[in-house]
């Protein structure tokens, strides 16, 4: 019983002590067996965290016994406790198949670290999800933005580096513009807790400090979730990362960001402020729009299966975007949704084209020629996940667009409902230049594919059967997608 | 425009200018500069900046440590401090590792000229399939 009470703790310090631990241990069975071990735990604390929230209504944990405001809280709650389970279910998937994965794509004599860092980015993740504190976000984020520069930089490729290099750069400059902002709001309230924040804004809402720090944490944060024009770092990361790193980073990193940004725009700034007295509404709307269909656009024109599909990200956090734009429970029920949807299908996608490379030597739309005839599993996957992302009926992505088109229609805007489904056709587009690539051309005789192991096979799978059935039944996806969206509505506690 | 204890705005609110000042130097170098060092350089420049807008507000002119004692009535707060330190070492840490890719950068290409690199990566010769 009286671990029950402190699983918050647990859910981060789980995979944080598990990491030195993997330094320790050194040998990589012995590294991949505890971060396996440690991610699995922690899954299993935030199924456990969520069905007691879901149960019983939002945990508040004081760390070290201080209470808050004084003392740094944990929070659990409905929105916290789905990024938590989305976080620590990838990270379970991804883990087992990285084994595989990275014995082709990193030296042998980096196992161990990579895992260590793998481990470090989850703890930093879940910390951000699950803190009530303002200035522990920050630290959360930079431990798993630090962890990421360095996974990313574990590419084969050389332009891993720079792309690291680049993420960094970005990065920086994002997380100092989200201390800057959270500096702003300490020195206005005089409180680091989210949710006294959030009370005690209210009596200097409008003030000029408070409308800096929100300029300050909407470009910080839109750096974080790689929101369009701000997205730059992010092709190039997810292209030349190690492929469990792709899927991992592709599939929570800038899920995660989007969460803070829920976080803070509608609990510690509250609705009114943000909506109310600046175009917010409306510049959310034009970016998020220029998002999806310029990133779209970008993505029909690469030769690079991984570079493809991280344009495609980057349209994707355009739905999630637009969804935030209307500021309605049904818009946050679709971005809340697609956070987690999205996060699946682009982590089987990462995952799949992960296989792909250790296959065939390489990603390109020139090695992948008649795909389909070589390895129609693999192929056939990789079709699937691309129908939810256009978001064909029968997938995830597919219950996002509804919410979202249910959301327009809320507020009578028709034309944005031609636009989401003009948009669709244009992740039709690119989707087809693989069906094209992969099952109209004659397979390349000069390419032998190599057997990929079970252990990457089982979890790409398996990511893929919950792309169908999170398309199939909802019950699981939008009925605490839609109560976290009431509790954001429901203004500052 | 008055400050804090009556001076005059560019006085009293003078670490603030100097805050900006440093924020905006920084950024510019970071952006501006092809140098990776240089770059990294002026990311330095812009987070320590921030480190002034913690601290700065954070002193109260003739306050103390907060004792709680008769003899002392105004009290710095001392809490901007302590997450400026949190801040500071995830700064060595940024640094350390842009450092560490710089030399990895280094060893790959043979420069840490960004525009070089650039260039590098646009060739069709730099190994790409």
């Amino acid at each position: 019983m009286s671990i029950a009470t402190h699983l918050p703790a647990l859910q981060v310090v789980v995979p944080l002590l598990a990491a030195p631990l993997t330094v320790l241990l050194r040998r990589p069975g012995l590294a991949f067996v505890t971060a396996v071990a440690a991610s699995w735990l922690a899954l299993a604390i935030s199924v456990a965290l969520a069905l007691q929230v879901a149960g019983s209504g939002a945990i508040n944990y004081a760390i070290g016994s201080w209470p808050a405001p004084l003392g740094i809280e944990y929070r659990v709650d409905a929105l916290s406790s789905l990024m938590l389970v989305l976080v620590t279910g990838i990270a379970s998937v991804v883990l087992p198949y990285a084994r595989g994965s990275i014995e082709r794509e990193v030296p042998a004599a980096q196992h161990y670290l990579f895992y260590t860092m793998f481990l470090l980015c989850i703890t930093g993740l879940l910390g951000i999800a699950i803190t009530g504190d303002a200035f522990n976000i920050f630290v959360f984020l930079e431990i798993s933005s630090l962890s990421s520069y360095v996974l990313i930089a574990l590419g084969r490729d050389k332009r891993a580096l720079v792309a690291a290099y680049q993420y960094l750069i970005m990065g920086t400059i994002g997380a100092t513009f989200i201390v800057i902002a959270i500096g702003m709001l300490y020195l206005m309230t005089g409180t680091l807790n989210l949710a006294d924040m959030g009370r005690r804004l209210a009596t200097v809402n409008g003030t000029r400090p408070v409308l800096a720090a929100l300029a300050f944490l909407t470009v910080g944060v839109s750096l974080k979730l790689a929101l369009f024009p701000l997205h730059q770092w992010l092709p190039n990361a997810y292209a030349y990362a190690p492929s469990a790193v792709s899927a991992f980073l592709a599939a929570t990193a800038t899920k995660v960001a989007v969460y803070v940004l829920l976080r803070f725009y509608f609990e510690v700034f509250g609705q009114s402020q943000v909506f109310g007295r600046l175009p917010m509404e409306q510049m959310m709307l034009v970016l998020a729009l220029a998002g999806i269909f310029v990133a779209s656009t970008i993505a029909i024109f690469q030769t690079d299966l991984k570079r493809l599909f991280a344009y495609s990200s980057i349209s994707q956090i355009g739905y999630i975007v637009l969804g935030v734009s209307y500021a309605s429970v049904t818009g946050l029920t679709a971005t809340i949704v697609h956070l987690f949807n999205h996060g699946v299908t682009k982590g089987a996608v990462f995952l799949l084209l992960g296989i792909v490379v250790a296959s065939t030597g390489g990603a390109t739309l020139a090695r992948v020629q008649g795909l389909g005839r070589i390895m129609p599993w693999t192929s056939a996957g990789i079709v699937l996940a691309g129908l939810s992302l256009i978001g064909v009926p029968g997938t995830a992505g597919f219950v996002t667009k509804w919410y979202l088109i249910l959301a327009a229609l809320e507020q009578g805007q028709w034309w944005l409902v031609f636009l989401i489904v003009a948009s669709s056709l244009l992740s039709l587009a690119y989707v087809w230049r693989f069906v094209e690539t992969a099952y109209f051309r004659e397979p390349r005789t000069d390419i032998v594919p190599a057997a990929v192991p079970l252990s990457m096979a089982l979890p790409t799978a398996l990511l893929l059967a919950a792309v169908v059935v999170f398309g199939l039944d909802t019950t699981y996806t939008v009925d605490p997608a839609m109560r976290a969206a009431q509790m954001l509505i429901g203004g500052p506690r | 425009m008055t400050g804090p204890e009556g001076l005059p705005g560019v006085i009293g609110h003078f670490s603030y200018f100097v805050t900006v000042f440093l924020l905006v130097a920084g950024l510019f170098i970071v952006i501006a500069r092809g140098n990776l060092i240089k770059k990294l350089i002026g990311l330095g420049i812009f987070q320590t900046s921030v480190y002034l807008l913690y601290v700065a507000p954070g002193k109260l002119i003739g306050g103390t440590a907060p004792i709680i004692s008769e003899s002392y009535k105004v009290y710095s707060n001392p809490l901007p401090h302590v997450l400026i330190l949190t801040a500071i070492v995830v700064g060595v840490a940024t640094l350390a590792l842009g450092l560490a890719l710089v030399v990895r950068i280094r060893e790959a290409y043979g420069t840490i000229e960004e525009d070089e690199i650039l260039l590098q990566e646009a060739s069709p010769a730099s190994g790409a399939d």
